[in-house]
């Protein structure tokens, strides 16, 4: 267990390095010129010859790769051409958010997902069955955008029960904090919640045509115990990958939906910094989430072994 | 038993909550609540390069002079000011006793190195806008001297705007070109804290000069981008502010009985800017005037106006918008002719269809205007192709020379001249279709030596002559500043450059 880890967390940093170059040479091939952009409305080229230099951004792009390296070795991630912050202070802003959003997201997903893929594998060709399956057509098909600004005009508008949009962080409020993350929280869960529950679904009914599964039936076990104790644990694994795949996905950002509930999250980040060619903030978020994405990668194999006995030794 | 103890303390705590939540309620903060539509750029006079940057100054960033409705130049920071009779010299007098967020004094000193900062901080916009000035003097301790090159008659505007703005000079010494992280002006509000894309928060500042018209203890800018959702925000009360309502929400606005809506005539304008001298392929656009003004007479700005935007905006034809003190009543807008426009297009020898290059940048309402030129011209002989930028590749292609119609949304300067001497004097930074015309170049300089304003608007007129034939840019249109806010604001003043003044405002 222990090698395995080790050699799966030395495979990092060969990933890693190829992101960045990846990402790199990729964000030079956008058109547009990010002193220019930087300049906006006013374009005075004196000004705009400083910023070049200044920013190195009229040297070759390997060296300015090499600076940016080196930099990045020892713990310093550059700064925003567009607010001058420090990089990292604004990863270190967003990260929370972002880590919260994701996760009340995945939880709702589950929560919703998995009892709808057992319900309707179970109750098969039932009313039930069609409702779960539904309902796994809208969540996949609901465009995020839509959802999120009929939920603002209901839950915002009509009822006033919850904030529009903007964001509370924890440490001020729970209370606030849930208030204002549970509606973007819910679009984003919905959607993953009707593909968890189709994978469910199709894994639970595999399992259930089993031979141990008969034999439990056999042994005359309850209905009740048969599925949550022997089919579902073996069912759930292939789920639990896939959960763990999809919270990484968040955690990479949520553009749309954090532009439509203004939650200052990691989708935002990028965005904003694509759009103003802002290099070094592009740069430090893409590694970062794919820091964590592979992390995520790995947490889902340590659990995929842990759920299944089968594959420890 | 016990659990009843419990039970009973819970309730006392639950009381004190409450009553704690009644002595806040008595005592509470007023917090005025600012939806804008980006996020702004880094908050230093010097270095800041948006509009919604602009909004955010005015909380915190009082500057020499001020504009009021009708674009007079009021005092701000400063008393008052004199310019010398060669138009070479600006005498500045600073109202006495202001202070900085740190307590520091606003003196000539301080001015002198605030001026001086715009002009030398090697990342500073502001170069340009004080390229007259020579050096700063300090004549007396609440005097100072600009000591220009040349006279310059923007100059005063100028200082109504991001180059007149004072920065603490301890502050800005210590921190350098990070001072906008932390920055510390002599305006209204002071700088609390910032999270990137989430807010910006300020709060009162006790010892500012005019603190007995300020009544609101915080202001919280929160950047919504979506403008559906500003709105929305605004509607459910999560805002008491927003700004760039959609001219197609005006309605909606109107009708609802919480909500009001503030305009003024803007600044800007849009135009198309024709490629004159930087056109790789030569079209017929950039060849002859003839067919610049076909295009122009094709185009029915009032059916523009009524399509795209409900007839909110004012069609113009000129720099400036119909309303501002400098249009030029002599030049008014022309009526759409087709057939004059095919005749033109005769004489000039061109045969229909003439295709074109039209680089229109990313946005609903930029497309919507677009494809509406697109099927007037169209009649004329026009075949316009749209091609949608987003605005960091449009620069770079506006620049680079690669287009043939860029379509442009200028957000205005005060002074006439900032809507015209960069995009049209040959050589001018902003002048991407390459237009050049000495006649016009020396008539634009002439504008900027004198300071009369009669004088000026009789220079401008012979210049608007010679560009409304040789039409380098053709206007179409002036957006009204839309500013929507709850009934409960009281105060707000709707003022053309769209920023929004925060000193007088009420909440009830």
């Amino acid at each position: 267990m222990l090698n395995f880890l080790a050699r799966r967390l030395a495979q990092l940093v060969p990933t890693l390095f190829f992101v960045s170059v990846l990402i790199f040479s990729l964000q030079h091939l956008l058109p547009g010129d990010p002193a220019l952009a930087m300049a906006g409305e006013e374009r005075d080229p004196a000004v705009i010859e400083q910023i070049r230099k200044l920013y190195r951004l009229d040297q070759p792009i390997p060296v300015q790769y090499a600076y940016w390296l080196k930099g990045v070795l020892s713990g310093d991630f550059g700064e925003s051409l567009r607010i001058k912050a420090p990089v990292r202070d604004l990863i270190a802003q967003k990260l929370p958010v972002t880590l919260q959003l994701g996760s009340m997201a995945i939880v709702i997903a589950f929560l919703i997902g998995i009892p709808a893929g057992i319900v309707s594998a179970v109750k098969r060709g039932t009313a039930w069955d069609y409702g779960a399956n539904l309902f796994a057509l809208w969540g996949i098909s609901t465009p995020n955008f839509w959802l999120g600004i009929l939920l603002i005009f209901l839950f915002s508008i009509k009822l006033n029960w919850l904030p529009a949009s903007g964001y509370v962080p924890l440490t001020e409020s729970l209370r606030g904090s849930l208030a204002s993350t549970i509606l973007p929280a819910f679009v984003l869960g919905n959607a993953i919640a009707a593909i968890l529950m189709r994978h469910t679904r199709s894994a639970m009914m595999q399992v259930l045509e089993s031979d141990y599964v008969r034999t439990a039936r056999a042994k005359g076990l309850s209905e009740r115990s048969v599925i949550l104790k022997h089919a579902m644990r073996n069912a759930l694994t292939p789920v639990i990958t896939l959960g763990a795949l999809e919270l990484g996905t968040l955690l990479s950002g949520a553009v749309l939906t954090e532009q439509i509930f203004s939650i200052p999250g990691f989708g935002k980040l990028i965005v904003d910094a694509v759009f103003n060619r802002d290099y070094a903030v592009v740069q430090g978020v893409v590694l970062v989430t794919a820091t964590v994405y592979i992390l995520l990668n790995l947490v889902a194999d340590i659990a995929y072994i842990l759920v299944n006995p089968r594959l420890r030794g | 038993m016990r659990t009843s103890a419990i039970r009973k303390l819970g309730l006392a705590g639950l009381a004190t909550a409450l009553c704690l939540a009644c002595d806040a309620g008595a005592f509470a903060q007023t917090t005025l609540r600012v939806g804008i539509a980006q996020d702004p750029d880094i908050l230093d006079p010097s270095i800041g390069r948006t509009y919604v940057g602009r909004i955010v100054f005015s909380a915190f960033c009082d500057k020499l002079f001020d504009i009021d409705e009708k674009l007079n130049i009021v005092p701000q920071l400063a008393l008052s000011y004199e310019t010398s009779a060669d138009g070479k010299a600006m005498t500045i007098k600073l109202r006495p006793g202001v202070k900085f967020h740190d307590g520091e004094p606003l003196d000539a000193e301080a001015a002198k190195f605030s001026i001086e900062r715009h002009m030398t901080l090697p990342t500073s916009f502001r170069k340009s806008e004080l390229a007259s000035v020579d050096h700063v003097e300090v004549v007396d301790p609440l005097t100072i001297k600009l000591v220009l090159k040349t006279p310059f008659a923007p100059l005063i505007t100028q200082l109504t705007d991001r180059a007149g703005m004072m920065v603490s000079p301890k502050a800005a010494k210590e921190e350098g070109d990070k001072f906008g992280l932390h920055p510390v002006c002599a305006g209204p509000y002071k700088f609390v804290e910032r999270v990137q894309q989430d807010r910006i928060v300020f709060e009162k500042f006790a010892d500012y000069w005019n603190k007995d018209n300020v009544f609101i203890d915080r202001i919280v800018y929160q950047p919504i981008v979506d403008a559906t959702v500003r709105l929305a925000n605004l509607k459910s009360g999560s805002l008491d502010l927003i700004e760039r309502v959609l001219a197609t929400d005006i309605k909606d606005v109107r009708s609802d009985p919480n909500l009001v809506l503030a305009t003024a005539p803007s600044l800007g304008y849009l135009g198309l800017t024709i490629n004159i001298a930087n056109d790789k392929n030569k079209g017929p656009l950039s060849q002859s005037a003839k067919v610049r003004q076909a295009l122009e007479l094709s185009i029915d700005r009032e059916a523009l106006n009524q399509v795209v935007f409900n007839g909110e905006f004012t069609p113009g034809n000129q720099w400036v918008s119909p309303e501002h003190p400098y249009y030029q009543k002599a030049f008014p807008i022309p009526r759409r002719d087709v057939e004059k426009a095919k005749a033109l297009l005769k004489e000039a020898g061109v045969s229909p269809p003439i295709t074109v290059d039209m680089m229109v940048p990313q946005g609903s309402e930029e497309q919507a205007v677009a494809q509406v030129v697109q099927s007037m011209a169209a009649e004329a002989g026009f075949d316009l192709k749209i091609r949608t930028i987003e605005f960091a590749t449009s620069f770079k292609d506006a620049q680079a020379g690669n287009f043939q119609i860029f379509q442009i949304d200028w957000s205005g300067r005060i002074d006439p001249d900032g809507n015209s001497y960069v995009f049209m004097h040959t050589k001018a930074p902003q002048n991407d279709g390459g237009y050049s015309n000495p006649e016009a170049d020396k008539l634009m300089e002439d504008a900027r030596l004198v300071n009369d304003p009669a004088q000026r608007k009789a220079i401008y007129e012979k210049l608007t002559k010679i560009l409304l034939n040789d039409e380098p840019i053709i206007y179409l249109f002036h957006r009204k500043i839309l500013i929507a806010h709850t009934k409960k604001l009281e105060g707000y003043r709707s003022m053309p450059d769209g920023l929004v003044r925060v000193v007088g405002l009420k909440l009830k």
